[in-house]
């Protein structure tokens, strides 16, 4: 089974956010990236159904150089290869245009099963996967959190809202978009590291970006609506402060 | 039709709230852009309505009777088509995830999604970097706008007339057309804690950073008499067990006191807690979104004030 697992470089959860001096997006100077963390779960997903069927997984990123040192993680992991689709413009282009060209670059590898994260970090846009579907011409499923290779195709965990769940059957090929927490992830291992430097890393020059069907305008920081009264203070000061208001106000205490 | 086409979501007929307050930003933006505010519903038949809307559309099949978004696309699709509305407004549910992307994709279109907020323009606000920024989105090119509206950001009106009775409109859907088998639901084996039913609540995010710090926030919840309870990613690592999750896909509690240490406050976490009467917040960003909803808040290193906290209440109570 050779599964195809579209994994995102996303900036670091702590990472001090300031927007950019145009307005238009955040100011990326002095940023670290990680692996968007759903698609680590993607990955893991991905892993071990190979191991449990055999086959070939391959990682593909979109964006610019420094998302080889993502593709290179996942290969430390244990994915078999990588496609890096080199674009510098991601900000130009929107969800449409980078299924597309995500849709393009796997079109040629005819995966049996593709995984995506369920949503990003950075953009949380949760549609990626689920437009890649719709242009390749195959069946999806969103928030999976179980996969299980079945005749003929795959039977699939899916979360609902409030504790609700639900099985889905669907032929291959198809996509299935991962909710975090399915599995525990794995640690890529020294041996694991070693061996990713022998693996092949193809990259593949994408596309013009084309017009887009909708636009980011503008980001800024979320104006507060709430009165949080902030207590400050040492840790000592800040806990006593605490209390009074536990036993006068909250009255739980 | 040119005006704004809202799709709620029913489950036996009866309308989720998401759909209501998705109905509301259908008002809101129709008032915008001039131009009048119907609804649909899918289903197998009849259902549910509101009143004060132009239209009503009950779009139904045997084969919408289960969700699947094969099903839901072709229906729509078709609806949407024979409608030209040139908004098309959905609640950001699990099950629009699910199948609103594909539909915007059919159209050449892309779903603005998870919205909190409609400006004059009109401007779409959605949220960047799980509620650290807000974004202005505009559609820009020509074609059915596609948006879907985030949990508690508008307010649903109540339905205070009569409903407004539906059209009935039935697409043509083949079996065939439909690739997945959709099963029945389900839920885990009964749980042994309810927090729901929680008066005091401690919740523990991923800035306790590993499994053995959990012990501090725990001591804390046993000077207060507190349950513990715990964002996603410390059920995700099996720190503590699912049964502690609190947000959109685990518990919603409504205590006297919710105290958050470490938790950023994305919107799948808050609508699970919003409803608590006191929140309290601990973390070391003053910009953390969980601000929005504290009424006290501690901009702080947890290891330092979460001790501090537990030994002021100790002595508080002896
Ligand atoms: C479909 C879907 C469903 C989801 N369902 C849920 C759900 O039911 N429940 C849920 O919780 N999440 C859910 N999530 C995940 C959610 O989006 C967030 O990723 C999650 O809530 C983040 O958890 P967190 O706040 O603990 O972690 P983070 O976002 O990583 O925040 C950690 C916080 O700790 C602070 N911090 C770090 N170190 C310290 C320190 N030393 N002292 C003080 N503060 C510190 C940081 O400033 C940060 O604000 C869901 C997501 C999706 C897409
Ligand atoms: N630039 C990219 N390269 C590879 N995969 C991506 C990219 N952008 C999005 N994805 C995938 O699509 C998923 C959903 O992203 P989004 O639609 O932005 O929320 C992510 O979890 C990734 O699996």
């Amino acid at each position: 089974m050779k599964i195809l697992v579209a994994v995102k470089q996303v900036p670091e959860r702590d990472a001090q956010i300031r927007v950019a001096a145009d307005g238009k997006w955040i100011d990326e100077g002095d940023l670290s990236y990680t692996i968007n963390e759903p698609d680590a779960y993607a990955l893991e997903e991905a892993l071990q159904l190979k191991e449990k069927n055999g086959g070939e997984v391959v990682v593909v990123c979109a964006g610019p150089e420094r998302v080889v040192s993502t593709l290179r993680e996942a290969l430390a992991k244990g994915a078999d290869r990588a496609i890096h689709l080199e674009a510098d413009d991601l900000g130009e282009r929107d969800t449409l245009g980078i299924a597309r060209m995500l849709a393009d670059a796997v079109k040629g590898e005819a995966p049996d099963l593709i995984l995506t994260g369920l949503q990003s970090e950075d953009l949380g846009l949760g549609q990626t996967g689920v437009v890649m579907a719709e242009l390749l011409g195959i069946p999806h499923a969103t928030i999976i959190m179980q996969v299980e290779v079945v005749d003929g195709g795959v039977k699939v965990k899916r979360e609902l809202e409030d504790g609700w769940f639900q099985h889905v059957e669907m032929p291959l090929p198809a996509l299935l978009t991962i909710q975090s927490g399915g599995n525990r992830l794995r640690y890529a291992t020294l041996m694991g590291i070693k061996k990713a430097k022998t693996k092949e890393t193809a990259t593949v020059l994408a596309g013009a970006a084309v017009a887009r069907a909708v636009s980011l305008e503008r980001v800024y920081l979320p104006e507060k609506q709430k009165k949080t009264e902030m207590l400050t203070g040492t840790s000592a000061e800040v806990a006593a402060k605490l209390v009074e208001k536990l036993k006068f106000e909250v009255r739980v205490l | 039709m040119s005006g704004v086409l809202v799709v709620m979501e029913q489950r036996g007929g009866v309308l989720n709230r998401m759909s209501l307050e998705a109905v509301a930003a259908g008002r809101l933006l129709a008032a915008k852009v001039g131009a009048e505010c119907s609804v649909a519903v899918l289903g197998a038949g009849g259902g549910a309505g509101v009143s004060d809307v132009a239209k009503a559309y009950s779009v139904e099949h045997a084969l919408l009777k289960d969700y699947t978004a094969d099903g839901y696309c072709a229906a729509l699709e078709q609806l949407v088509k024979k409608l030209g509305p040139g908004y098309v407004v959905f609640p950001h549910t699990y099950q629009v995830r699910d199948f609103a992307p594909k539909l915007a994709t059919r159209f050449g279109q892309v779903l603005i999604s998870d919205v909190i907020g409609v400006q004059d323009g009109p401007v779409f606000v959605r949220q960047l970097l799980q509620g650290k920024l807000n974004a202005d989105y505009k559609q820009a090119g020509a074609g059915p706008c596609f948006v879907s509206v985030q949990a508690g950001s508008f307010r649903a009106d109540v339905e205070a007339g009569e409903a407004v009775a539906a059209e009935v409109f039935v697409p043509e859907i083949e079996a065939a057309q439909i690739r997945s088998k959709p099963g029945e639901l389900f839920r885990e084996s009964a749980q042994t804690v309810d927090l729901s039913a929680a008066q005091v609540i401690v919740s523990v995010g991923r800035g306790i950073g590993e499994q053995d710090n959990i012990g501090i926030v725990q001591e804390l919840a046993d000077a207060l008499g507190a349950e513990l309870a715990a964002s996603r990613p410390i059920c995700d690592n099996g720190w503590l067990p699912m049964e502690r999750q609190v947000g959109s896909s685990g518990q919603t509690v409504a205590p006297k006191l919710y105290l958050a240490v470490g938790i950023s406050g994305a919107i799948q976490h808050l609508v699970g807690m919003k409803g608590s009467k006191a929140v309290i917040a601990i973390n070391k960003d003053e910009h953390a979104p969980i601000f929005e909803v504290a009424d006290f808040g501690v901009v702080g290193d947890l290891f330092e004030v979460v001790p501090e906290l537990t030994k002021a209440i100790l002595a508080a109570r002896s």
